[in-house]
């Protein structure tokens, strides 16, 4: 804030400081409210909430104090006259008391008369605390503000033994400033004023330079890292770690965190919006009803999502439940019911270790188990060797090997349909179609831009989110940014509106799955969109939904 | 003996230089494979419109500084903590007030919701984390049924639950972090090697989910191995304590590297927390000036600020369902945004 400060007084570039009339008064070196927020909005380029909101933290921080209503550290945008704090009173102007606690001091002691040790440093700024409200209490003939009154006596107290210095002090003060002039006497009491608003502020009145509990950095000694050979040797076998690790090329990473970006954005409600309505700003929760955990039909945009990487599928709720039946069907369910052993080991308690890595043994690894799963004899060998000593992690090398498994399971069923393949040749019937869903009505009015984007290969190519992922065979048309689906003028044959089916509306973005069959849409499917005929108009396919 | 101490001399300063080469080596190593920056990268995409973000929800009924908040999975409640030692759980959708605990302690500076949504975790200037269980009988005494967790040697700073009710980590001013037993009280891996106060963690999304990032006074961003307890990547660009940073800063793990800073000169007070919205686009941050200022991640430009917080901003964090995010500040509020 202070180099702020400093570079708003600088002679050519800083504020413009005129002479400024304070009813009949004249005070140099001014300026009025309304300067400083233009100056503010001129130099930084923000707006006018923006430049008035800094300029009242500024004032507020006793950098900048008012002359008109000195009580009050508010900047107003208007012709008020405003100076800028002397250095001297500038809150980081460490003055060797103020870094002591008034009330911490208090504790220690448990005393009312001065704290011993510390009662040299304390009673600097305790005295001048006390001058100048003596010089208030001396100007005001007593009548001072409730906590004032109530600070005064407190010092009073605390400093008895040099009370009659006090009230020299101020009477001297207050005599000597009689002989200035009346500019001179207005800025002085209001420079004094701010300084001890900002740090004596009244009861109720925030405290602008409350930090919140110590905290310490490695310049303290608290957290003691004495350099010794020790802290050396593991600096050097952390780097040596660190040179080994393989590294990947920055504008891979960036690419691949753009393409998650674009991958992502229809999805999240900030950006695009959500259908039927944010419940947050329409208090209408039906979003959430349609989007709960367990559902009988899922949206478009979650069974999308699923199709974005393994791991969304797996960990949403209705996915897992598709993943199970896909792989009864493949004969290979008990792989998710391992991993899902596996997971509770991992986060389970502490106390039932032995007891999940038994269970797990019995029912998946024991030669002749009920759902013995498939792992490599190498993965095997090294698992049942560590079952011996049993531990969290025991399982991981081999819930990962199956993990992998269905992952490539689960997409290859899909992936081959993305990729516009012919079904028949598939593994199975694939994962995600079959689902009936619920789509929404019409495009999300969303929020700013969407890319209209390059619809590249936009898929779970995007690393590190993804598999490796299978490109789809030739983008999907892109679209004309802004334009409703049933746009034929552009000549590009986006699948027709006419049809009620929300599904007919293409995604931009994410690699969508071709959208499941409605049957009405036969006739009006267009040739160029697919390589083949749609795969799926079978009647079995789910009823068209709204 | 005296020839020893010399010998003990020579080796540190030996191993010291090693040290020192073996870093700026390591530096060089990163810096090869940096052949572009962000915003290069980031032409091709299109640039973000206005942005309208209103407070949509007031939470009132802290009686002092909220310093932490949290979500509930179910997308709508969450659990806040404040200056004066009060713990409460609101249906922030309703604005009712759910649960409500007093801690022993004042600057209760961490709380987390479960995974289940069936208890809360929270902790501070006591040095513990202790974990509430949820019910919803009459006349609930919820200090009752109290389970102190993690035992620390001083404040608690930050504290999040794993993928089950089970396993708390959390993150001190004793400059560790530890991940616990929740149902023993048992420490099962501590996490050493900030130079000073640990302030926040969280944890990887990773489809392993073995790792998480602390943030500490010493300027590091650390990357731990949970299953190892060792640092497996630091970053130490931050110029001053993470927790009041005048720039947020964008790491990429994979790179290895910074590779983005989001600040302004018209921003001089540090931002106490962030969150990214759910595609990862925007970075919502809230500031020690009061304000919340949205950034778009991938341009580095600030996209808009947002008013009305009466004091600074000292937690925030995105929904889990994207659609909202929530504040909390020092003028004994927290307000929902979207």
């Amino acid at each position: 804030m202070e180099r702020m400060i400093v570079s708003m007084q600088d002679p050519d570039m800083g504020i413009k400081m005129r002479n400024q009339r304070l009813l009949i008064t004249v005070i140099p070196h001014a300026m009025t409210g309304n300067d400083i927020v233009e100056w503010l909005i001129q130099k930084y380029g923000i707006s006018e909430e923006e430049s008035l909101h800094l300029g009242n933290l500024i004032v507020k921080h006793g950098y900048i104090y008012p002359l008109k209503d000195p009580r009050s550290l508010v900047l107003r945008a208007d012709e008020s006259p405003y100076r800028f704090q002397t250095p001297y009173f500038w809150t980081s102007t460490k003055w060797p008391a103020t870094e002591l606690d008034y009330g911490r001091c208090h504790r220690a002691t448990g005393t009312d008369t001065g704290c011993h040790p510390f009662a040299a440093t304390l009673s600097a700024t305790a005295s001048l605390a006390a001058i100048y409200l003596a010089k208030k209490n001396i100007r005001k003939q007593g009548d001072l503000i409730e906590h004032e009154k109530d600070n005064y006596n407190l010092l009073h107290k605390r400093i008895n033994h040099t009370w009659d210095f006090v009230v020299m002090q101020a009477r001297e003060q207050l005599r000597a400033a009689k002989q200035r002039r009346k500019g001179d006497r207005i800025v002085i009491d209001c420079q004094e004023q701010a300084y001890w608003l900002v740090n004596r502020p009244p009861p109720g009145a925030p405290n602008v330079l409350e930090q919140g509990p110590e905290r310490r950095n490695c310049h303290t000694t608290r957290v003691q890292l004495t350099k010794n050979m020790d802290y050396y040797k593991r600096e050097i076998e952390y780097c040596r770690k660190a040179m080994a690790r393989t590294r990947v090329k920055s504008s891979i990473c960036l690419e691949g965190y753009i393409k998650f970006n674009e991958q992502y954005v229809p999805h999240d409600p900030i950006m695009s919006g959500c259908l039927p309505s944010n419940p947050w700003i329409t208090d209408d929760t039906t979003y959430w009803a349609m989007n709960a955990p367990t559902v009988t039909i899922p949206t478009k945009l979650r069974v999308e999502r699923w199709g974005f990487n393994f791991s969304e599928l797996i960990n949403d709720p209705l996915g897992r439940t598709q993943l199970l039946e896909f792989l009864k069907k493949e004969f290979s369910a008990e792989n998710l019911s391992f991993w899902e052993a596996c997971e509770e080991l991992r986060y389970g308690e502490q106390s039932r270790i032995s007891e999940i890595v038994d269970s797990i043994y019995q029912q998946f690894l024991a030669p002749g188990a009920t759902r013995w799963v498939n792992i490599d004899s190498k993965t095997m060998e090294r698992t049942l060797e560590g079952i011996k000593t049993p531990h969290r992690y025991v399982m991981d090398d081999a819930q990962m090997h199956i993990y992998m498994l269905m992952k490539k399971v689960g997409e290859g069923g899909a992936g081959q349909r993305r990729a516009g393949q012919d079904p028949d040749v598939s593994a199975g019937p694939g994962l995600l179609p079959t689902v009936p869903q619920v789509g929404p009505l019409q495009e999300p009015a969303g929020r700013g831009h969407h890319s209209p984007g390059d619809q590249e290969a936009v898929r779970a190519g995007a690393e590190p989110w993804g598999p490796p992922g299978v490109v789809p065979a030739g983008s999907d048309p892109v679209l004309p940014a802004g334009s409703s689906p049933s746009c034929a003028s552009s000549g590009i044959p986006a699948p027709a509106r006419p049809c009620c089916c929300p599904r007919a509306m293409p995604r931009r973005g994410a690699g969508a799955l071709p959208p499941p069959p409605c049957p009405r849409r036969r006739a009006e499917s267009p040739p160029a969109l697919r390589e083949r005929p749609d795969p799926a108009h079978s009647p079995a396919a789910g009823p068209c939904r709204q | 003996m005296a020839t020893e101490g010399l010998h003990e001399n020579e080796t540190l300063a030996s191993l010291k230089s090693e040290a020192e080469s073996l870093k700026g080596k390591l530096e060089e190593e990163r810096a090869k494979l940096h052949d572009v920056e962000l915003h290069q990268v980031a032409e091709r995409v299109e640039a973000l419109g206005q942005f309208v973000m209103k407070t949509r929800r007031t939470l009132k009924g802290h009686g002092n500084k909220v310093l932490c908040m949290d979500w509930c999975k179910d997308k709508r409640r969450i659990v806040s903590s404040s200056q004066d030692g009060k713990v409460i759980v609101w249906d922030s959708f309703t604005t009712n007030k759910e649960h409500a605990v007093t801690m022993p302690c004042t600057w209760v500076m961490a709380c987390a919701y479960a995974p289940s949504g069936c208890a809360i975790a929270c902790g501070g200037l006591d040095n513990k984390c202790s974990v509430y269980p949820l019910t919803f009988e009459k006349n609930e005494n919820m200090a009752a049924k109290k389970k102190s967790v993690a035992m620390h040697t001083n404040y608690l700073s930050a504290c999040s639950f794993t993928n089950s009710d089970m396993q708390i980590l959390t993150a001190s001013g004793d400059g560790t972090c530890a991940l616990w037993d929740v149902e023993s009280g048992q420490l099962l891996q501590s996490f050493h090697g900030h130079g000073a106060d640990v302030l926040c963690l969280d944890l990887a999304p990773s489809e392993t989910g073995n790792t998480f990032v602390s943030g500490g006074c010493d300027k590091k961003a650390m990357v731990w191995d949970m299953r190892s307890g060792q640092c497996v990547q630091s970053f130490e660009t931050h110029d001053s304590d993470i927790n009041s940073v005048r720039s947020c800063r964008l790491y990429d793990l994979r790179a290895d590297r910074e590779v983005a800073i989001y600040s302004k000169e018209s921003i001089i007070f540090g931002a106490s927390s962030v969150d990214f919205s759910l595609s990862g686009r925007l970075l919502f941050a809230g500031y020690n000036d009061y304000t919340i200022n949205v950034w778009d991640v991938l341009k580095g430009s600030r996209v808009s600020i947002l008013f009305g917080h009466e004091n600074r901003v000292s937690t925030l964090r995105v929904s889990p369902d994207g659609t909202a995010f929530c504040s909390g500040s020092w003028d004994h509020t927290l307000r929902i945004w979207a």
